[in-house]
């Protein structure tokens, strides 16, 4: 019997087909993002003028860059009436727009500093860093200080020995009598400050001299003056604006009144007018011919600024934690600081990233504002360049410059927030 | 060697220690061993930082002068950049020792802020500059012209009485810096930009065609720019002020740093002997060393000297003497005699 032609059963699967033209690739991805109506057609075509517009008047400016010219009038020249860039200006002022006034033969301090703050800042950034490097990070500060301002090793050291100090001042102390512990351990880090610190840096540097040749304060000037004070008051401004946050919703009566006080006075009052305090009021206050360090003074002034608005940011992230969590928190026996440390503050922080970041971000540009005290910034600087004959009515090329680099370092920051969020996100959505 | 190290503890000793000595500006500075001078951030001729950080300018040799004069090196001195909010407090809280910063010599200045002036060492006055293609010649035939303004300053009241006065109308453009002025200038949002006529200057060779533009001859106000020290210590302003003096003097006695050493030996003139401090007690009398007056000429030299490098005919800046010349060539430069 021969088999009957039965019905048609294929036996092997038909090649997959590429989908129809319109409907596949780059082609689509165009109708259906960028002409999918004619309102959505006619704002594509507009754009594509305007950039189109805009890069064909700006091509050439960048296109005909002069990198190598002397002073301005040398670009001129080399020009020769095109329209171009003299960027020759960031190339001639480089060092100084990135140094200040820092002595170029000691340029290498400020470079390492910055290398030893990334080191620093790894473990506390990403966690597949050995934990064993926080350590370092401890001590980054004080090693940051010798590099920056010279002088000798010890004393900085010493200085943040002294938190070591009054922590086991407080835990000795604690277990006997728990309402001294930390009035004791504030006093024995002022006694260590003011006097163990001198002492003992004396002789551990009769010892062991670790010193480098001292640079001073005025020395510094751009984009080093900006991360300097951008640095210590981001680093500053968030365990202080946390210690505030928890001092606000505290139930002790005076501590909550100082810190509401603090926060909304600070809050209160324009940056601008806190750094002209800083410059010309408090040498009214001090007695006269106190040398008190402008660039400190400043620092000081911005850090407590931005522990203000740290301190707000937090609060929402406390009050955004369901009440369970800190009755859960004391349900399992836990005292405060402990609840803050392992219920409360991971999540409270978690939830505040953007606002931190956000904070951060805003301190660090707002570290320009100090070019109206006459500190000399990387947009005071870019004026001290105008203010040169050479380069005398130059304007756009310095302006992009700093723009740049405030850019890169803003857009990191950012990134970085982006990747802790996705990082921290345990939710199951 | 350890000054980082016990912030603390010298700020408290500072603050005990200050509260009791009451040392005259030339000790401190002697102590210091360094003058600190407060100048401008930045103005083209008279006070900027050059590409290795080093500060030249005008106004920058005055300071260097002092320098020179009182602590025998020009290189010893702190530069303090201030902002023209920041120049008198930063003056009046000791912060600096001496204000050179183009500032100009008012009434109010000295007697109300308690400064004492000592000299002048520019003698500027309010300027207009237009396009050339507008066909003036005159500020007074700048009548319904837009002008570009610095707000908030003397300028601006300088403006408003000079067309008030010659009964014309103007449509003020206001600006907040130089840069924006030049800017707003060079984009034609104003047919006029007015500021001090060395200002006017210095922004003009600025341009890709300074040919196009001209600073009419009309100087509508005063304004005698020159050192400030706090009220009260005499012997430091009339240090300050016969360091300014000796650059003038030398001048016009023919003194220049090139002659310095020859004249101060074999000078038959007197005064240029007590000068130089080959004869006379001229130094012990401020306070300081016969030579004083010869380390100040020497650093950058005499008044023309420091004229011509720094904003003279020679430099971009091209400014003509005009009233800074001696006033034996019709200027106003009139030094007292030395003696």
């Amino acid at each position: 019997m021969t088999a009957l032609p039965g019905p048609y059963v294929r036996t092997e699967m038909l090649p997959q087909q590429p989908p129809p033209i319109g409907q596949a690739g780059l082609l689509r991805w165009v109708r259906e993002n960028l002409f999918s109506s004619v309102l959505n057609a006619t704002l594509t075509l507009v754009t594509i003028l305007v950039v189109f517009s805009l890069v064909r008047h700006m091509l050439p400016w960048f296109a005909n860059s002069v990198w190598t010219a002397g002073s301005l009038t040398e670009c001129r020249e080399m020009l020769d009436g095109k329209t171009g860039a003299c960027f020759s200006v960031v190339a001639d002022r480089w060092n100084q727009m990135v140094f200040g006034f820092y002595p170029v033969e000691l340029y290498w301090r400020p470079i390492l500093a910055v290398v030893l703050l990334l080191a620093a800042l790894a473990p506390m950034l990403f966690s597949g860093v050995p934990r064993q490097l926080l350590w370092f990070s401890v001590f980054y500060p004080a090693v940051a200080v010798w590099l920056l301002w010279g002088g000798s090793l010890w004393g900085p050291i010493l200085a943040t020995v002294g938190f070591g100090i009054a922590f086991m001042v407080y835990q000795s102390v604690a277990r006997l009598q728990a309402l001294l512990a930390a009035p004791l351990a504030l006093l024995s880090l002022m006694v260590w400050w003011l006097w163990g610190v001198g002492l003992v840096a004396g002789v551990a540097q009769s010892i062991v001299p670790l010193d480098l040749t001292e640079v001073r304060s005025h020395e510094f000037g751009g984009f080093m003056l900006s991360v300097v004070i951008g640095v210590t008051g981001i680093a500053l401004s968030l365990p202080m604006g946390i210690l505030l946050a928890l001092g606000r919703k505290s139930d002790l009566f005076l501590i909550r009144t100082v810190c509401i006080g603090f926060i909304e006075f600070i809050r209160g009052v324009p940056l601008i007018t806190l750094l002209f305090t800083a410059s010309t009021l408090l040498n009214y206050f001090l007695p006269p011919n106190t040398n008190f360090d402008i660039t400190l003074r400043v620092i000081i002034m911005v850090t407590i600024f931005a522990a203000a608005y740290m301190a707000e940011v937090i609060r929402g992230g406390l009050s955004a934690l369901p009440t369970g969590q800190y009755e859960a928190a004391d349900a399992l026996g836990l005292n405060y600081w402990k609840a803050q440390r392992l219920i409360i503050m991971p999540q409270a922080l978690k939830i505040s990233i953007p606002g931190i970041v956000n904070t951060f971000i805003g301190l660090f540009k707002d570290t320009t504002l100090v070019i109206f005290i006459g500190l000399l910034d990387p947009l005071g600087l870019t004026n001290s360049i105008r203010a040169d004959v050479n380069w005398n009515g130059i304007y756009w090329e310095l302006f992009l410059f700093v723009g740049v680099m405030f850019f890169i370092v803003c857009f990191s920051m950012s990134r970085y927030s982006m990747y802790l969020e996705r990082r921290l996100k345990t939710d199951h959505l | 060697m350890m000054k980082t190290t016990m912030i603390f503890g010298t700020l408290v000793s500072t603050a005990f220690a200050a509260g009791i000595a009451s040392a005259s500006t030339l000790d401190d500075v002697k102590a210091r061993g360094e003058l600190v001078c407060g100048v401008n951030t930045g103005l083209v001729g008279f006070a900027a930082p050059d590409d290795s950080g080093e500060w030249k300018g005008f106004d920058v040799a005055i300071c260097r002068a002092v320098a020179a004069a009182v602590l025998g090196d020009q290189s010893k001195v702190r530069f303090v950049p201030t902002s023209s909010q920041t120049r008198f407090t930063v003056l009046a809280s000791g912060e600096v020792d001496m204000l050179v910063r183009n500032t100009t010599w008012t009434f109010s200045r000295d007697a109300d802020l308690k400064f004492t002036f000592a000299g002048v060492n520019y003698y500027d006055g309010q300027g207009f500059m237009v396009n050339k293609d507008m066909g003036i010649s005159s500020a007074k035939e700048l009548d319904g012209a837009t002008v570009c303004i610095q707000t908030g300053t003397t300028t601006e009241l300088n403006l408003a009485d000079f067309f008030k006065v010659n009964n014309m109308s103007y449509e003020p453009v206001p600006v907040e810096t130089n840069a924006e002025g030049q800017q707003q200038y060079l984009a034609r949002a104003c047919d006029v930009y007015t500021t001090d006529a060395s200002g006017l200057a210095a922004t003009r060779a600025t341009f890709a065609d300074p040919e196009n533009h001209i600073v009419l001859p009309e100087i509508i106000s005063k304004e005698p720019l020159g050192p400030l020290v706090r009220h009260g210590d005499d012997q430091w302003a009339d240090i300050v002020m016969w360091t300014l003096n000796a650059l003038v003097a030398a001048e016009e006695y023919g003194v220049t740093s090139a002659n310095l050493e020859e004249l101060s030996k074999s000078s038959p003139n007197p005064e240029i002997k007590r000068l130089l401090g080959s004869e006379g007690e001229l130094g012990a009398m401020l306070g300081l060393d016969a030579t004083w007056a010869k380390r100040a000429i020497a650093a950058n030299g005499n008044y023309g000297e420091i004229f011509a490098a720094t904003i003279g005919e020679s430099t971009p800046i091209a400014l003509a003497r005009g009233l800074n010349a001696q006033w034996t060539q019709g200027g106003l430069l009139y030094t007292p005699p030395f003696r």
